[in-house]
C-alpha cells in the first residue's frame, strides 16, 4: 500500500515538475528530427534495394535509439537524486518519514515509480520511431519487444545506482556519478569492441570487466541486437565488430540474470544506507 | 508486540547521541504522561531537536531507548497516533494543500474525510488554499499547513519542533489557542519552543536541557518556587517589620512569601501606621529561572 502510494506520488512528482513536459518536447524534437533524416535516406538513396533500405535503416534506428537510452537512463538517474536525497535535505521527508511506514517501502516505492516513469517513456518514444523507420523506409526491427524491454532494463539499473549514491551524496553529486559512470562503461565497452575486432583479448576484457561490474552498456548491447537486421552482418561481413551501433550477438541468459541480480542488489544496498540514514 | 495502553505518550530512556567528536545528547530520560504538555527548553544546540528526532526514529541513538504510545519506537506502528511538525518545515511544493493532507492520510493508514481535511485546514487559516499549490506558500502558511499535517491523522500524540518560528502574532495566538484545545481532548504535546511565554501559558511540565543533558524538570510550580507577594510600602516601622516577618527589601519595595491571607496583612500594615502604594503577586517567571539555571551551573552539565 505505501509502496503504492509512493510510486504514484514519485510519478505525479514528474509529470507535475515538467520533468514530462521537457522530456515530451525532447521526444518530438528527436522523432520530428529523425523522421526528416529517414525520409532523406529514401528520397536521397531513391535507387536502394529493399535489403540496403533495410542495412541503412537498421543502422540509423540504432543510433537514434541510443539517443532515447540516454534520454531515458540520464533523465531517470538525475530524477533519482532529487527524489530522495533532495527530499532529505530539504525537510520533507520528516514529517514522511515519522507516519507508520518502513523505509525500504518508501524506496521501493520511489524506485517503481522511476522504473514505471522511464518504461513508459521508453515504450511511447521507442513505439514512435519504429513506426516512422517503418512508414519512411518500410524496415520494422526483428524483436521490438525484446529490445525495448532491455532498454527499460538499462533505464532501471542506471537509476537503480543513482538511488543508492542518493542514500549517501547530495542529489547533484549523485546524479552526476551515476551518469558518469554509465559513460565511462559506455566507452570501456566501445574500447572492448575495438579490442575483439584487433583480436587483443586484454583491451576486449576491459568491455567484459565494465559489462559486469554496470550492466547499462551490456543491456544497450542487447537492444541493439534486438533492433538490427539479422542479416545486416553478414551483408557488410567482418571488421564491424568496433561499431558502437552494432551488436554481434544477442545476451545470453546468464548475463540478463546477472544484470537482475545486480540490480536488486544495488537496490537492497541503497534500501540499507536509507534505513540507516539520519534524516 | 502489542501496545500497553497505560503507558505513557512517551517513554525515553538514557538517550545519547554523538555526531563525530561532538556528544549532541548525552543520557537523556525523561516520559510525556498521556494528555500531558512538555515543554522542551533550552539554548540552541542544547540537543532539543536530535532528542525529537530519536525519539521519531529519524536519528538512530548511540544508546538509549524510546517507546512511544506503549510501543518500542523502532515499531513503526508506534508511529500510528503521532503528528509531527518539524523544525525544518517542507511539504512536496507540487501538490496542493488538500493533496499533501490527502498523502499524510493514506501513509498514516487511517480513515479521514475529505470535510475532515477540510476542517483541518481551517483550522490553521488555509481553508480557501486548499487547492493551491505548496509551492506558492509562504513559509508562515507552510509552518500553518505543518500544523494541519500533524493533527490530520488525530494523534495521540503531538510534537511540535518550533511551530511559531514563521508565524506572526496572531498565528502564534492560534497555535496557543490550538495547543490550548489539544490538552482539552487529552492529547499529550511534546513542545520545543523558544518563546518562553508560550511554553509557561500552555505546559504542564517542562524539561530543560543544556550540552545534551537535563538540566532541570519539573512542573512550573517546582521550577519556579513559592510564589511571593510584593508590597510598596513606606513609613515603615519596627512594628510593621515584624508583621511582615522574613522578607526582601529593596528600597520601599518589600517582597514577602505569599500570606494566606493578603487582605488581612495589608490591614495590619495600616493599622500600624504604614502607608500601602501597591500589592502585588510576584514569582519569578519562567524565563529568569531558565537563565537561572543555564548561568548558575554551566560547568556542571559538561
Amino acid at each position: 500500500m505505501t509502496v503504492l502510494t509512493i510510486a504514484t506520488l514519485t510519478l505525479r512528482e514528474a509529470s507535475r515538475r515538467r520533468v514530462l513536459r521537457s522530456l515530451a518536447v525532447l521526444t518530438v524534437l528527436l522523432l520530428t528530427l529523425s523522421a526528416w533524416g529517414f525520409s532523406r535516406i529514401d528520397a536521397e538513396f531513391g535507387g536502394l534495394t529493399s535489403g540496403e533500405a533495410k542495412v541503412a535503416g537498421s543502422t540509423v534506428l540504432n543510433l537514434v535509439m541510443f539517443g532515447y537510452s540516454l534520454i531515458a537512463a540520464l533523465g531517470t538517474a538525475f530524477l533519482a537524486g532529487p527524489s530522495l536525497a533532495g527530499e532529505v535535505e530539504s525537510g520533507i521527508a520528516l514529517a514522511m518519514m515519522t507516519r507508520p511506514i518502513r523505509r525500504w517501502t518508501v524506496l521501493l516505492g520511489k524506485w517503481l515509480g522511476l522504473v514505471a516513469f522511464g518504461s513508459g517513456f521508453v515504450a511511447v518514444a521507442g513505439v514512435a520511431q519504429f513506426l516512422i523507420v517503418y512508414l519512411t523506409v518500410g524496415y520494422w526491427p526483428p524483436h521490438p519487444v525484446t529490445g525495448l524491454l532491455l532498454l527499460a532494463g538499462q533505464t532501471a539499473a542506471l537509476l537503480t545506482l543513482g538511488l543508492l549514491f542518493a542514500t549517501a551524496i547530495s542529489p547533484m553529486a549523485s546524479g552526476i556519478v551515476a551518469v558518469g559512470l554509465f559513460g565511462a562503461t559506455w566507452i570501456a565497452g566501445v574500447v572492448g569492441s575495438v579490442g575483439e575486432a584487433l583480436g587483443n583479448p586484454s583491451v576486449a576484457q576491459i568491455g567484459v570487466v565494465s559489462r559486469m561490474l554496470l550492466p547499462t552498456d551490456g543491456l544497450w548491447r542487447g537492444a541493439m541486437n534486438a533492433f538490427q537486421d539479422p542479416a545486416l552482418l553478414a551483408q557488410i561481413g567482418t571488421g564491424v565488430e568496433e561499431s558502437p551501433f552494432l551488436s554481434m550477438a544477442p545476451l545470453t541468459p546468464a548475463y540478463l540474470t546477472w544484470a537482475a541480480i545486480w540490480t536488486l542488489l544495488v537496490l537492497g544496498l541503497a534500501a540499507l544506507g536509507f534505513q540507516r540514514r539520519d534524516l | 508486540m502489542e501496545a500497553v495502553t497505560d503507558s505513557p505518550a512517551v517513554w525515553a530512556s538514557h538517550l545519547r547521541k554523538r555526531y563525530r567528536k561532538r556528544v549532541a545528547v548525552d543520557g537523556v530520560s525523561f516520559t510525556v504522561a498521556r494528555g500531558e504538555v512538555l515543554g522542551l527548553l533550552g539554548p540552541n544546540g542544547a540537543g532539543k531537536t536530535s532528542v525529537i528526532k530519536m525519539m521519531l526514529g529519524l536519528v538512530r541513538p548511540d544508546a538509549g531507548e524510546v517507546m512511544l504510545l506503549g510501543r518500542p519506537n523502532t515499531d513503526p506502528r508506534s508511529r500510528e497516533r503521532v503528528g509531527y511538525l518539524p523544525e525544518l518545515f517542507r511539504y512536496q511544493p507540487w501538490l496542493t494543500a488538500d493533496e499533501v493532507l490527502a498523502l499524510h492520510v493514506r501513509l498514516a493508514g487511517v480513515t479521514v474525510s475529505d470535510r475532515e481535511r477540510r476542517d483541518g485546514l481551517g483550522l490553521v487559516g488555509l481553508a480557501d488554499r486548499a487547492s493551491d499549490r505548496v509551492g506558492g506558500f509562504s513559509k508562515g502558511m507552510q509552518q500553518r499547513l505543518g500544523l494541519a499535517v500533524a493533527l490530520v491523522a488525530r494523534p495521540e500524540l503531538v510534537v511540535l519542533d518550533e511551530p511559531t518560528s514563521a508565524l506572526d502574532p496572531l498565528g502564534r495566538a492560534d497555535v496557543r489557542d490550538l495547543l490550548l484545545s489539544l490538552k482539552q481532548r487529552r492529547v499529550a504535546v511534546l513542545l520545543n519552543s523558544h518563546l518562553i511565554g508560550e511554553v509557561e501559558r500552555v505546559c504542564d511540565r517542562v524539561l530543560i536541557l543544556d550540552r545534551g543533558r537535563v538540566a532541570a524538570s519539573g512542573t512550573l510550580a517546582e521550577l519556579l518556587g513559592r510564589r511571593s507577594l510584593r508590597l510598596r510600602l513606606t513609613s515603615v516601622n519596627d512594628e510593621a517589620r515584624s508583621v511582615l516577618g522574613s522578607f526582601e527589601r529593596e528600597d520601599d519595595l518589600y517582597t514577602v512569601d505569599m500570606p494566606d491571607d493578603v487582605p488581612a496583612l495589608v490591614a495590619d500594615l495600616v493599622e500600624h501606621g504604614v502607608r500601602v502604594h501597591a500589592v502585588e503577586p510576584a514569582r519569578a517567571t519562567l524565563e529568569e529561572r531558565l537563565l537561572d539555571i543555564l548561568r548558575t551551573h554551566p560547568e556542571e552539565h559538561r
